[in-house]
């Protein structure tokens, strides 16, 4: 099974007063039909900017720089027209973003605004036809009184529904790829819970693929199959989310998950911290962007960045030419039409073979080893 | 900053009934614990047109220990905000009392208003708000000292702002520069020395870590209980994030719609929740662990929050309380001490 | 692992990293006038503007260096054209009129500057005062401001100006009577937002008195609308002083400003138009720059950007 969207050393750059804001550095990564996908770092490490650059939307003065691919289902999609983008939105990928009031239009009713999303790409469909299909939609999201929903403005939903309605404008056009921005950090814990609950639900029923950008590793627990954990506009570590949550390989990833505070810790206690502060992306550090704030840092990280590679796992003992190789066999059976079983028994193999990759001089093998 | 001694814990596995030895040095292992500040019986409403009321803060007593910390948690529109603002006096209240350190706060003379000031301070929610983006670090930290005339020079004074800097993990490099060029996390550090730039003994921390990075939250949070036990501050804490507030807090308050609903220690809240607020508050807290966030028993709240101005008779939670018996729409649930140490509000265990 | 073959890595490279106390970035200046620094060289007109002003400041005062006496008549030499002893001419009684309108200007930025300074000190006190002070206090003083913005002001200029003793400061004076209605306006729409801000209510629960937190807190944060409305109240000044001159209700002979002047040359319109055109050309230009460079603040300081 191919990726349903590959993003190749995409980078994109803000060109401000201050000078050039490198927003996102050279990051690579997939996402496959119908798994969930989780983009995890704090804010300004270029996550979000990274959404936007899938759905089109880096505007002046930002720029995604030359040599940057986003091929979605086999199309580079990073050079379309403003036309195309148009089509591109909502019909392949749809976006639903932090905060539903600021994204709803104030002035038009929720039907409208639902059924207009439908309009910008299915034509020919009688108005009865559509505010059925908005209907439905609605319930599918479930909202109570659905039908009454279609009726309200925007400000006399609660934050809970808003976002629901945001889920259902998203959904109504069948996306293969849903784009979460932080769909639930403006919300309290217990409407976040229903609302990613839903999430979870619709993927199931819909298969849509979901990319989740969040800085919250508790939702990232409960939600991702697949963990890209971002810094400084660079990818550190990326991988299956048991693997990055077992087994963190990058100094952040593991600072970053223990610094959460926990409910099932005693209180009282000294949370655990990363010192120091983000760098300052007009003027990015040659070495490793977190070396100033690692605690295992070396000389050679302040010189040179390093790449990324995979990680050794400990519970599977797989090592790097074992990935290489499983990728080869995958493509190899992806080029001649394989029968359903072998597709089956390919897929469950992919899942396995996802690799967890790093990017540290850790884990070169003159730093002795790995902690 | 000196390192953090696991032995020399303030807080004291029996919160409720003896003192902590930092404090027990000062009032004798078996004396009754100080009250800082006591509230009765607090209200305050909003006119919410139409003859209605928004009762933010409905009926809300609690005590606070001197050198405590109480967490307040709840969701956004509890009235926690207001509620903690109300009690030191920045709002003027509807009803009740609150007495700091046996003085109403709400009925103070000019020269007491002045001394209160000196003694309660707090820290603010958004750290880019809440510092004049047109002063240099040196000028707002020194502002308090100045205003308190507590430096009898100017050498003294800046010692002491370069104290305070050094205190937040700041130094004196950074006093003159422009707040706009530090980040949030360090902004909230500026906040904070100015907030002790007073010496004050009570700090009130609006959510002061929310709109921080989870890593300069886990700084924050350390900086501000590292703090606490050096000062012997008195802290009244309010966030939404439990996991948060757990760390910090030595008794936690839950609201739900301007009223507390439970009330005890840290750990007790968290291993034995009685409320079914606080249980669902619980189980809704997302779990940084894959296996346990699959594993962990799901209770999930239907309904949105109901509206203040329009809560629902009897419990307030009865709307989406998955418990719900047919006393809790009829009668409102009075706080009570089921446990020792431990208060509820539920027509569970009444 | 290209890059690798490139660099250099030893053993050493290894070793743990010894850190090296971190040196602050250096201080990044960011204050209101550093904004305006910025706007003002990356537009040109605004630049343009800037010149030609400080030429028609710094002429005017140098103005007692020039050869001739503004004031000393000399019919021999009247109603002369230009020339390269009289570069404007001269006028009716033979004054080199050069020389006069740089003493025009002494006047009517004079009048400018002090009527601006006295409008925008009245209007930010009164504004900040009523904004802070609030409830009934507020309601009685922004009344009062609105009568004042509802008022005929040329019309009771006029009035006033025949009324009083003529000269400089009665026409500073009625001329800023006028106009502080609307700088207190905006500082008072400020000042409500602002005593609102954390970082007032920080102070506030410091102890700080209402006075202090005026000073200290609000008026610099009121300081770019306050800067806008300056440059532009200069400009109205001047405009306003040139049709009340105008009208000879201005400043009296033998002061001349550019509005007097104007009205001295309308005897001679047909026969010697550039009497008129030089004091006209300088109001226009004056009034222009303080115009253009008030928008310039404005783009420069309104939408704060700053985080």
């Amino acid at each position: 099974m191919e990726n349903l969207l590959e993003i190749k050393h995409l980078a994109v750059s803000y060109f401000t007063f201050g000078g050039e804001v490198q927003a996102v550095r050279d990051v690579s990564f997939s996402v496959k039909p119908g798994t969930t996908v989780a983009l995890v770092g704090e804010s300004g490490c270029g996550k979000s900017v990274t959404a936007k650059s899938i759905m089109g939307l880096v505007k002046k003065p930002g720029k995604i720089r030359e040599g940057s691919e986003i091929i979605f289902e086999g199309t580079d999609v990073v050079r379309f027209s403003e036309k195309e983008w148009n089509r591109f939105r909502g019909k392949q990928c749809s976006m639903i973003f932090q905060d539903a009031l600021v994204s709803l239009n104030p002035t038009m009713k929720i039907g409208k605004q639902i059924m207009e999303n439908l309009d910008n790409h299915e034509t020919g469909l009688s108005g009865r036809e559509k505010r059925q299909m908005a209907v439905d939609v609605l319930k599918m999201t479930e909202i109570p009184d659905a039908e009454d929903c279609l009726d309200k403005y925007p400000h006399e939903l609660s934050g809970g529904m808003r976002q629901r309605v945001m889920i259902a404008m998203a959904l109504i056009t069948d996306p293969k790829l849903l784009i979460a921005d932080e769909p639930t950090t403006s919300l309290d814990v217990t409407i976040q819970n229903q609302i990613l609950r839903l999430m979870k639900n619709l993927q199931k029923k819909l298969g849509m693929a979901i990319l989740l950008i969040t800085h919250d590793l508790g939702i990232v627990a409960g939600m991702a199959d697949e963990i890209v954990v971002m810094y400084a506009g660079k990818i550190v570590e990326k991988g299956p989310c048991r693997d990055i949550f077992y087994h963190p390989r990058h100094p952040y990833t593991r600072a970053l998950i223990s610094s959460v505070p926990r409910l099932d810790e005693r209180g009282g206690q000294k949370l655990r911290t990363i010192e120091g502060n983000i760098p300052d992306m007009t003027r990015p550090p040659a070495g490793c962007a977190f070396c100033d704030r690692c605690p295992h840092a070396m000389n050679i990280c302040a010189q040179y960045m390093p790449e990324m590679k995979p990680a050794v796992n400990y519970d599977q003992g797989a090592g790097e030419t074992d990935g290489a190789e499983g990728r080869n066999h995958r493509q190899k059976i992806g080029g001649t039409d394989g029968a359903a079983g072998t597709d089956h028994e390919n897929k469950a193999e992919e899942n396995r073979k996802t690799v967890h990759e790093a990017a540290c001089w850790l884990m070169d093998e003159r730093a002795g080893g790995n902690i | 900053m000196g390192q953090l001694d696991a032995e020399k814990k303030v807080k004291n596995p029996e919160v409720g009934k003896t003192v902590g030895p930092g404090i027990g040095k000062k009032t004798g292992p078996e004396a009754e614990r100080e009250i800082d500040l006591e509230v009765r019986n607090l209200r305050k409403y909003y006119p919410a047109g139409r003859r209605r009321l928004l009762k933010a803060v409905d009926d809300v007593s609690f005590t606070i220990y001197r050198g405590e910390t109480l967490g307040i948690v709840g969701e956004s529109g509890c009235g926690k905000t207001t509620c903690g603002k109300t009690v030191i006096g920045m709002l003027p209240k509807t009803g009740g009392e609150v007495f700091f350190q046996g003085k109403d706060v709400h009925s103070m003379t000019k020269k007491e208003r002045f001394d209160f000031t000196g003694k309660v301070q707090m820290i603010f929610q958004d750290p880019y708000a809440s510092l004049d983006s047109h002063q240099k670090v040196y000028q707002i930290v020194a502002e308090g000292i100045r205003i308190h005339k507590l430096a009898q020079n100017r050498e003294q004074e800046q010692k002491m702002v370069y104290e305070l800097l050094d205190m937040v993990g700041l130094n004196a490099e950074h006093a003159g520069r422009n707040v706009h060029e530090f980040s949030g996390g360090q902004r909230q550090r500026i906040g904070i020395a100015r907030a002790l730039s007073v010496n004050p003994e009570f700090l009130f921390c609006d959510e002061p870590v929310s709109a921080l990075d989870v890593s300069l939250q886990a700084q924050i949070v350390n900086l501000l209980m590292e703090l606490q036990r050096e000062k012997h501050l008195t802290m009244l804490f309010i966030a939404h994030d439990l996991s948060v507030v757990k760390h910090i807090s030595d008794r936690i308050g839950v609201m739900y719609l301007g009223k507390i609903v439970e009330m005890t220690d840290c750990d007790e809240l968290y291993d034995n929740p009685l409320h079914p607020y606080t249980e669902a508050l619980l189980a809704a807290v997302p779990i940084a662990d894959p296996d346990l966030a699959g594993k962990r028993k799901e209770i999930v709240l239907e309904g949105d929050v109901p509206s203040p101005v329009n809560p629902p008779a009897g419990c307030r939670f009865c709307s989406r309380c998955p418990r719900k018996m047919d006393i809790c729409s009829v009668e409102e649930p009075v706080m009570k001490e089921v446990l020792p140490g431990h208060t509820v509000a539920c027509h569970l265990y009444l | 692992m290209e890059r690798e073959m490139t660099v250099v890595i030893t053993e050493e490279s290894f070793q743990p990293l010894e850190r090296k106390q971190k040196e602050l970035p250096p201080a990044v200046m960011h204050s209101v006038w550093h904004d305006i620094r910025r706007e003002l060289l990356s537009n040109k007109v605004a630049l343009v503007s800037l010149i030609l002003l400080l030429i028609i400041m710094i002429g005017a005062l140098l103005a007692p260096l020039s050869p001739y006496d503004p004031y000393a008549l000399d019919s021999s030499q009247k109603l002369q054209g230009i020339s390269a002893a009289h570069w404007f001419g001269t006028d009716e009684f033979g004054r080199d009129y050069f020389t006069r309108v740089l003493y025009g200007g002494r006047v009517s930025l004079t009048v400018g500057f002090l009527s601006m300074l006295v409008t925008v000190t009245l209007g930010t006190a009164i504004g900040v005062f009523s904004g802070y002070a609030g409830g009934r206090v507020d309601a009685l003083l922004m009344r009062f401001t609105d009568i004042f913005l509802a008022l005929p002001s040329m019309l009771l200029m006029v009035i006033l100006n025949t009324f009083l003793q003529p000269g400089l400061f009665t026409l500073v004076a009625v001329l800023s009577l006028f106009s502080w209605a609307s700088v207190a306006r905006i500082t008072r729409a400020e000042t409500m937002s602002l005593k609102e801000r954390d970082f007032v209510t920080a102070t506030k629960n410091l102890g700080a008195s209402g006075l202090l937190i005026a000073v200290k807190h609000i008026i610099p944060n009121t300081l770019g609308p306050v800067i806008v409305a300056a440059s532009l109240s200069v400009a109205n000044a001047i405009l306003m002083e040139s049709s009340l001159s105008y009208l000879g209700l201005g400043v009296q002979i033998p002061l001349a400003s550019w509005g007097s002047m104007l009205q001295g040359a309308q005897s001679h319109i047909l026969d010697h138009p550039l009497l008129a055109v030089f004091p006209g050309l300088m109001i226009l230009i004056t009034v222009l720059s303080f115009n253009l460079l008030g928008d310039v603040l404005r783009n420069a300081l309104e939408p704060k950007i700053v985080k």
